[in-house]
């Protein structure tokens, strides 16, 4: 019974100690992304190399790169049809989905990332968009988050890349991730896993920092802060371009 | 030309941007209709958030009304007497309006409800001024050019407050047109428009005001309604993107006057038949997504 223990202890003060046998060394085109007024999506590549102590095992090793947007609950309708019109009839609320979600991959990630390991760190599109605590009033929440997942894909919010990632000699990695126009500002959490045979043999996580700047940082803040001021001002706006358009045109045909 | 939207979070084609402000802005100035029940729809199309859109259509429109009604002003087709009355009516059925909007949203089902109101009233009153217009035209051809217009005695010469509203030529009491106000600013308010293209077929039919009059002073009380909402939207919801109005209002502002200058071009019965046959359109389209099957079962709220 000790020695079973002591095996384990020593099994798991060893998993580490492995894990560091590889690791991560990344590099980013970009950690910091502005959104101007022309902005117009953005393109972040994501590069790396696996630093080695020992000799390249056997088995190959698979890169998976994951970047999200910040997260936040999700409201999703269902229509159906009621005395001949189409109502939304269920509603059902997802506690946390990415606003953005790419994941790239070496190769198939069903086959390069195990069930269990991709539970723990929520990797896959499905695991990311957390749909526990689904209201229970609908006999079938798990056609809601299929419809999340397939409305955000069909967007290009929500980006599957199996095979984008190149791995040249089992060192160097690369891939390039197309951030949309449609950006939500925030803090976009990058991670690297290294995985072999289905398992995550080390992980590495840093961050994208999206933010508006200039004129677009001055707006939104200011209808957050001052919203009567911010009201104000656009109606000022809009009074002195209508009457300006007004007198302009009236000079014309003077 | 793209350009990213602050609040709405979007980058959308500027040029797209003007034209939709410039298009609404035409019917603004012809019609007398503030045009939210086309821009919304309108913006929604382009993926501006539904939200963002409802906001800042108002905050647009107060600037193509501006515009139109100093067109109108010169013209002196601005009846003030009526408009404060209208306005004064607006106001209280604005606020009634938003209590019971407040009050249904609690229950849920608030989208079918604005969706039902928008196929109902946009069916009744198109398909109404669209045969009244048609008679009109067929009347005129037969008759020959400008038959006198026949003084309406009706109800509203026979209750208490006779106000003159010397612009419109009219000797009424003051209650139906507060009536009609209070009336078309309660749907405006559900509905989230102006309530323009309820407003200016009220003063045809119901109050009998002459047609160029209409316009002006639709214009001069939707421009205090759409101010208010805008106000409203900002402070609640901080959902008015300024970046979208000025696009859409610089569009809209010379679209107003383009459009002054085409109705006072054309025949009021003409004027009318056109606004009838786009209500019908609007009104058809809002019909047909509440009757086929959506492509999409599925929508993402907020």
């Amino acid at each position: 019974m000790r020695i079973a223990a002591l095996l384990l202890l020593l099994l798991i003060s060893a998993l580490p100690l492995r894990a560091q046998d590889e690791e991560v060394v990344l590099g980013l085109s970009q950690n910091r992304v502005a959104i101007t007024a022309s902005f117009d999506g953005s393109e972040i590549l994501v590069f790396g190399a696996v630093k080695r102590q020992t000799p390249i095992p056997e088995t190959p090793m698979e890169v998976i790169i994951t970047v999200a947007g910040p997260d936040g609950p999700v409201t999703l309708h269902r229509k159906a049809r009621k005395a001949g019109i189409w109502v939304n009839a269920d509603t059902v609320r997802i506690d946390r989905a990415p606003s953005f979600y790419a994941v790239a991959t070496t190769g198939p990630l069903g086959k390069i990332l195990s069930q269990t390991e991709d539970l723990r760190h929520e990797v896959s599109i499905p695991r990311a968009v957390r749909s526990v605590g689904v209201s229970e009033f609908v006999a079938d929440p798990g056609n809601f988050t299929e419809a999340l997942i397939r409305i955000r894909e069909d967007e290009g919010v929500y980006q599957q890349l199996e095979g984008a990632v190149t791995f040249d000699q089992q060192t160097l990695f690369r891939t390039k991730i197309t951030l949309p126009s449609n950006l939500t500002e925030g803090s976009y959490p990058t991670r690297i896993f290294l995985t072999r045979d289905g398992r995550v043999v080390s992980h590495f996580e840093t961050v994208i920092d999206v933010r508006k700047v200039g004129l677009e940082r001055w707006l939104f803040a200011l209808s957050k802060n001052q919203p009567v001021v911010y009201g104000i001002l656009s109606l000022v706006i809009a009074v002195v371009a209508g009457w300006l358009a007004s007198a302009v045109f009236r000079w014309f045909r003077s | 030309m793209t350009i990213y939207l602050p609040i709405a979070e979007v980058s959308v084609n500027a040029y797209l941007l003007l034209g939709i402000g410039g298009l609404v802005g035409v019917l603004s100035g012809m019609f007398g209709v503030g045009g939210g029940f086309l821009i919304t729809p309108l913006l929604f199309f382009v993926g501006i958030p539904p939200a963002v859109a409802v906001a800042t259509s108002a905050n647009q429109i107060v600037a193509s009304s501006v515009s139109a009604l100093f067109a109108h002003l010169r013209r002196k087709s601005v009846d003030f007497q009526m408009g404060s009355v209208l306005l004064i009516g607006g106001l209280v059925g604005s606020a009634l309006g938003i209590f019971i909007f407040n009050m249904l949203k609690a229950i849920g089902q608030v989208d079918l409800l604005v969706q039902l109101c928008y196929v109902i009233f946009l069916g009744i009153i198109g398909a109404l001024m669209f045969v009244e217009s048609l008679n009109a035209i067929r009347r005129a051809k037969r008759a020959g050019p400008a038959t006198p217009r026949t003084r309406h005695r009706n109800w509203a010469h026979k209750m208490p407050f006779k106000m003159r509203f010397r612009v419109s030529g009219l000797y009424i009491s003051v209650i139906p047109p507060f009536l009609v106000g209070a009336a078309v600013g309660m749907l405006g308010a559900i509905m989230g428009v102006g309530g323009g293209f309820i407003m200016v077929p009220a003063m045809i039919y119901l109050l009998h005001m002459p047609t160029k009059v209409v316009v002006g002073t639709s214009l001069f009380q939707i421009i205090f309604v759409a101010a208010f909402t805008t106000m409203l939207h900002a402070i609640t919801n901080q959902t008015v993107d300024m970046a979208l109005a000025v696009l859409l209002l610089l569009g809209g502002v010379i679209g107003a006057q383009a459009g002054t200058w085409i109705g006072a071009r054309m025949k009021a019965e003409q004027l009318r038949i056109l606004l009838a046959a786009l209500v019908l359109l609007v009104c058809g389209k809002i019909a047909l997504d509440l009757l086929l099957t959506p492509s999409e079962l599925y929508t993402i709220g907020d």
